[in-house]
């Protein structure tokens, strides 16, 4: 906020002072109200226009983009208008009220949704009742269907898989792509090495299974394998298995669906890893090796240290992915064959079976057990201090 | 009483058939407008031809994408409609049909119409009274002058009629490679035991038989639920597939384990499945033919819906590299039972042109798209043959018009969690051999819905 | 000095080699689709795929009739001086000068083949599941009367240009969104931070359908459905906590100091943020823009919820399923198709490589 000049006389400044109010509201008012209206008049366009596709894409884009850079730059500047006080008070708001308003929209208030359907049976709670009304009809049935998604065999032989998941899927991803980032940051052909292993991360969980088909297919013995892991093993004399659908060595034959995502996760690790690696200092490196320190220690004890929090946020995020994974167990066996997990427990009770109430307790269960990551997590943050 | 009634309805459709191919039933009304199509006086079609509703917008939704092969074929069906009424049909279909569905009916945006592939599947939203029952825009006159009455119950959910029937697919065909099979002189079998001799036969000149694949991601073991269906038609009395499909007779019964030891003793015999039973449940249903494409061929036979030729090796030729027959009887005093499976119609939006294509979907030339470009038959009893644009078809709807009996897939008649989850899960268990046909059988009943 | 070069040079091999043997084994499965992508049909479904490199293969080299012979399969035979059983025959029996005897067929029709083991190379290509990919796959319908008429198939560039028009937006909206309150999470306070931050951690783990139905039903209230907005704020609200919970992690860890002196100099928070966290955070925000932008153009879901009541907004995705048809019955058509829809997500990854780059805070810290 400018100060108004005090050398100009008192009438004259009064009414300037009024007149600068004034403006000053107008504007506050009008910069929102004309931004608003540009992107209501780019939304109609968009929605009735019979421009060439080429056109509307273009503007579709750049009305998208633009659009939110200029809401955060007007309420900015709103708030920026205010006197101090208020401006530590709401500034806070303005960055990170967005993110809460949509994310409170989106996933919050659908997941207190799906905490209430929980507690209904398959259909739900009766419609056009009161909440009183609801929760003492018969299709109240409180917790019982936690209790059946910790008894039904269906359901523990998911757990017991997203536990395998979670400690071999995650851990691999994590390790392998750590490992590519840091080899890679020291060879000769740095970027055509990520690429490659970025690559899987491209295609989708479709392709994937169809990729990976190349690799188990199975063909009955004494056929021409097409599948390249058979073929391998058939020349060594050994016997072809369909091999994530090989039901004799479950719970193992899991592994097999856990090597796909390790292969499909590595790249996303690797990907973080290198831009973590890339923000250690140099200088940090070159004192480290004027210490005379070998290339074991400088990674032990100067990187790891420095990616710390790089590390914990892959972890984090690769243990929820492996929580919640489903395409690609989707794709390859739909969860037969001892392979079922969580998610696509979920998958089939509310969409198969439209069970709401048991497959909303899925959901919920999800959210339960990501609690120790949650934690942990937060431990971190506390430890964080703002200004 | 029951079992009269189905001789009866049997013998109708029969007739029908026969009647229909020797020359088409007079329309009822003079159209107002000139198509080629007959159509129910006093309904929204009527009102639609005079062009009332001409500009407005129908969506329909199903389990096929919009410009694959079978929405390019839907797209064909509706072409007259369109033209004679001026309303948009506007298919929205995709393969996550079974979790869009859902969302967008429970979000209360539900398309105008949904071809449902199993009436199971719409059994759901009838309970959440989500469905407009037929009877309110359609005259049981018109429908029973158009469908044979079984086509009717299979659409009938509780005493009431829900939604119309469109096309569906021959089951219970076994097809061959015709050249070799010639030239081998083997003979096609009449009846189980002709068959068991058949494969006996094949099996001694050094060849396996059958070619068997149930994989089929996540809904694998499915083409074994339709076996299952099979015998249940071939080895017990109609009531007791009736019975078995509510859920009143149960998997455990001797009927239903008598029809799977039925077909065990053919699949779980090594020398008759090409790759053992081993492979069964490993080979993906549709790259399970390919053998019998080989030269020389590695196995005989394959049995499975019409559809199937979709998947055979580009540019066989049915009636020269492949024939088909009839799914011969186990016991003659079920007479001549036919599998079928096919999609129907169920209007969400009651509109007066969502009306008007319900009514339109009644008449055989709505579905002039697959007979035409091939993969499906009319479920109506005024088609004729001269309809069919592909040999294949045409020959397929006179087995259908020989058969008995007829039953649609069971699988898809039962509950989600039965005919889309255990049934499929627990009898891929027993053909891989994890299983025992009791402990498979137990499961499968406890997961009926209470 | 000269032995720490020669160690230096002896890492230096170590660490390419174990990479090379890394990337290699990541890249087997890719090669494998992408050699079968230039094959056809037939050949994927019944040869391997490594058949295009030089191999060992049995090849007849003469064909005798069983009949002519007059040889009784149910019977031990004598063939080219090696005798045996149908049943070994139908495997093949190796003569001692290499060669290799095989009964073909059954025993009604079938033939022998004397065969020789031969070099070979299989190199049968063909562009045809990229045309059929790129340039839409042609319908015949036989008309009753006899014509014969041709649907034409779709070609691929407009879902391309509809995936773009929503995978942008998409990608850069929750990525601006996430970085500012990425931003207060690290560097401000305010009441209910805590509590603000659990939710987004938590929030993680939820999986989005359940959030389809409300947010369907709220669309369908404000007319937004089958809109580029409506899409674009789904996959923002679903990417949303990833973002955050990501990008905090890199902002918060930018050097205090920096930052100090900045406010120090009578900087705001929003000068600060666009003209210095924004540009330091780069390859966090590179790093993260990739994948985002990978989620949302294989997005297939999402897309036909709130895109799928409008056909002509069709999808790469949606282009790709209706490719393989509803049964699955042109699946080799994915080997083709895979590529295709890498090509955009591989260029996004190459453009936006360069931003991973070394010394953006080069001397910010006091070594």
């Amino acid at each position: 906020m400018e100060s108004p000049n005090n050398k100009v006389a008192g009438d004259q400044s009064f009414v300037a002072g009024i007149l600068a109010l004034i403006g000053r509201v107008l504007l506050a008012v009008s910069i929102p109200l004309i931004s608003f209206y540009v992107l209501y008049l780019g939304f109609l366009f968009l929605r009735d226009s019979n421009a060439p596709r080429e056109i509307i894409v273009l503007i579709a884009i750049i009305w998208g983009v633009g659009g939110v850079g200029i809401l955060y730059w007007v309420f900015n500047w709103l708030v920026e208008k205010l006197p101090d006080q208020w401006k530590g008070r709401l500034l806070p708001f303005v960055f990170v009220g967005p993110a809460i308003a949509i994310l409170s929209w989106y996933l919050a208030i659908p997941t207190l949704r799906t905490f209430y359907l929980s507690l209904f049976g398959r259909d739900g709670p009766p419609e056009g009742l009161s909440f009183i009304q609801q929760i003492s009809s018969a299709a109240f049935v409180g917790f019982g269907n936690y209790a059946s998604v910790f008894t039904q065999d269906l359901m523990v032989e998911a757990f017991r898989n997203n536990l395998m998941w979670i400690i071999f899927g995650s851990t691999f991803s994590v390790i392998f792509g750590l490992l590519i980032a840091v080899l890679a940051d020291r060879s000769s052909f740095e970027k055509l090495a990520k690429s490659l292993i970025f690559l899987p991360m491209a295609i989708s969980f479709v392709g994937a299974g169809i990729i990976w088909n190349f690799i188990y297919e199975y063909r009955p013995e004494g056929q021409t394998q097409i599948g390249l892991l058979n073929s391998i093993v058939t020349s060594l004399g050994g016997t072809p298995e369909a091999w994530p659908q090989w039901v004799a060595i479950s719970p193992w034959n899991n592994l097999f669906l856990i090597v796909i995502v390790v292969w499909l996760q590595a790249g996303f690790s690797m990907v973080l890893f290198s831009a973590a690696l890339k923000g250690i200092p140099e200088e940090l490196l070159e004192a480290g090796r004027i210490d005379g320190a070998n290339e074991f220690q400088i990674f032990f004890r100067i990187m790891m240290p420095y990616i710390q929090g790089t590390l914990i946020s892959v972890w984090t995020t690769i243990i929820i992915f492996t929580l919640k994974i489903f395409d690609v167990v989707w794709v390859m066996t739909g969860g037969q064959f001892g392979t079922h997990v969580i998610a696509t427990q979920f998958y089939r009770q509310s969409f198969t079976n439209r069970n709401s109430g048991f497959g909303s307790a899925i959901a919920i269960v999800l959210l339960i057990a990501v609690i120790p990551v949650m934690i942990y997590n937060l431990k971190r943050f506390r430890e964080q201090e703002a200004f | 009483m029951k079992k009269v009634l189905w001789q009866v309805l049997a013998l109708t459709l029969a007739a029908s058939l026969l009647l229909a191919a020797c020359g088409t039933p007079a329309p009822t009304e003079v159209p107002a407008t000139e198509v080629d199509f007959p159509y129910p006086a006093g309904g929204a079609l009527e009102e639609a031809l005079k062009g009332s509703y001409s500009g407005t917008t129908v969506t329909v939704d199903g389990a096929f994408e919009g410009n694959d092969p079978d929405g390019v074929k839907f797209a064909e069906s509706v072409k007259a409609f369109e033209e004679a009424t001026g309303i948009t049909v506007n298919y929205i279909g995709n393969k996550e049909f079974e979790a869009t569905i859902s969302v967008r009916v429970d979000a209360g945006d539900a398309p105008d119409i949904v071809d449902f592939p199993q009436p199971g599947k719409a059994a759901q939203f009838v309970a959440g009274g989500d469905i407009v029952p037929v009877s309110e825009y359609l005259s049981d006159e018109w429908l029973t002058q158009q469908y044979n009455q079984s086509w009717r119950d299979m659409v009938t959910f509780d005493g009431a009629e829900m939604g119309i029937f469109h096309r569906f697919n021959g089951k219970s065909l076994v097809w061959y490679p015709k050249k070799a099979w010639d030239a081998a002189g083997y003979e096609i079998p009449e009846t189980w035991e002709e068959l068991m001799a058949l494969n006996q036969q094949i099996a001694d000149d050094g060849d396996t038989p059958w070619c068997i694949g149930v994989e089929s991601g996540a809904a694998t073991g499915w083409a074994a639920t339709d076996w299952t269906e099979e015998m249940m038609l071939r080895t017990t009395s109609l009531e007791n597939y009736d019975a078995w499909v509510a859920g009143e007779l149960s998997f455990d019964s001797p009927e239903v384990k008598k029809a799977i030891e039925t077909w065990s003793e053919l699949w779980f015999n090594d020398a008759y499945v090409y790759g053992g039973r081993s492979s069964i449940v490993t080979t993906f249903f549709g790259d399970s033919p390919a053998p019998m494409f080989e030269d020389p061929p590695q196995c005989w036979m394959h049995k499975q819906g019409n559809f199937i030729t979709g998947f055979f090796p580009e540019g066989t030729v049915a009636g020269e590299d492949y024939g088909f027959f009839y799914f011969p009887p186990v016991d003659p005093a079920y007479g001549k039972p036919f599998l079928v499976a096919g999609d129907s119609m169920y209007m969400f939006n009651d509109r007066p042109e969502v009306r008007a294509l319900m009514e339109y979907f009644t008449v055989p030339e709505s579905a002039s798209g697959w007979l035409q470009g091939g993969g499906a038959l009319a479920a109506h009893q005024t088609v004729t043959p001269d309809m069919y644009g592909v040999e294949l078809e045409k020959g397929i709807a006179e087995l259908v018009a020989q058969a008995t009996s007829f039953r649609f897939d069971g699988s898809d008649l039962m509950p989600g969690e039965v005919g889309a989850g255990s049934f499929w899960e627990h009898i891929s268990s027993y053909v891989a051999g994890s299983e025992d046909l009791d402990t498979a059988m137990k499961a499968i009943d406890a997961t009926w819905p209470k | 000095m000269s032995s720490g070069k020669n160690q230096k040079r002896l890492g230096k091999w170590l660490v390419n080699l174990t990479l090379l043997l890394l990337v290699l084994i990541w890249t087997i499965p890719t090669l494998g689709i992408f050699i079968s992508s230039f094959r056809n049909r037939d050949k994927i479904a019944t040869t391997g795929w490594w058949n295009v490199f030089p191999h060992r293969e049995w090849r007849p080299v003469s064909e005798l009739d069983p009949k002519a012979l007059g040889l009784n399969p149910d019977e031990v035979m004598e063939i080219e001086g090696v005798s045996g059983t149908f049943d070994q025959f139908r495997k093949g029996i190796e003569t001692p000068d290499g060669k290799r005897v095989a009964w073909i067929g059954n025993k009604r029709l079938g033939k022998v083949e004397v065969q020789e083991n031969a070099w070979t190379i299989d190199w049968d290509f063909s562009l045809d599941n990229y045309e059929q990919v790129l340039g839409g796959q042609d319908f015949e319908f036989r008309r009753p009367d006899g014509s014969v008429e041709v649907v034409p198939g779709d070609n691929m560039v407009n879902a391309f240009l509809n995936s773009l028009a929503v995978a942008i937006p998409s990608t850069v909206i929750p990525i601006l969104i996430a970085a500012f309150a990425a931003y207060a999470f690290a560097w401000m306070k305010f009441p209910g931070r805590r509590s603000m931050f659990i939710m987004v951690v938590a929030l993680l783990v939820v999986p989005l359908q359940i959030a389809l139905v409300p947010i369907l039903r709220d669309y369908r209230a404000l007319n937004l459905n089958g809109t580029f907005l409506a899409i674009w704020l789904a996959h923002t609200g679903f990417g949303l906590a990833l973002a955050t919970y990501l990008l905090y992690n890199y902002i918060s860890s930018l050097p205090r100091d920096i930052l100090e002196s900045a406010f120090i100099d009578g900087a705001s928070h929003f000068t600060v943020f666009t003209t210095l966290v924004l540009p330091l955070s780069v390859p966090a925000l590179a790093s993260f823009a990739i994948f985002q932008f990978l989620w949302v153009w294989n997005d297939y879901l999402v897309a036909l919820i709130f895109l799928g009541g409008n056909p002509e907004f069709e999808l790469v995705t949606q282009r790709m399923a209706a490719i393989v048809g509803a049964r699955g019955q042109d699946w080799h058509l994915l080997t083709a198709g895979a590529f295709v829809s890498m090509i955009l997500p591989l260029t996004v990854f190459f453009t936006l490589q360069r931003f991973f780059v070394r010394g953006l805070l080069a001397g910010s810290v006091k070594g």
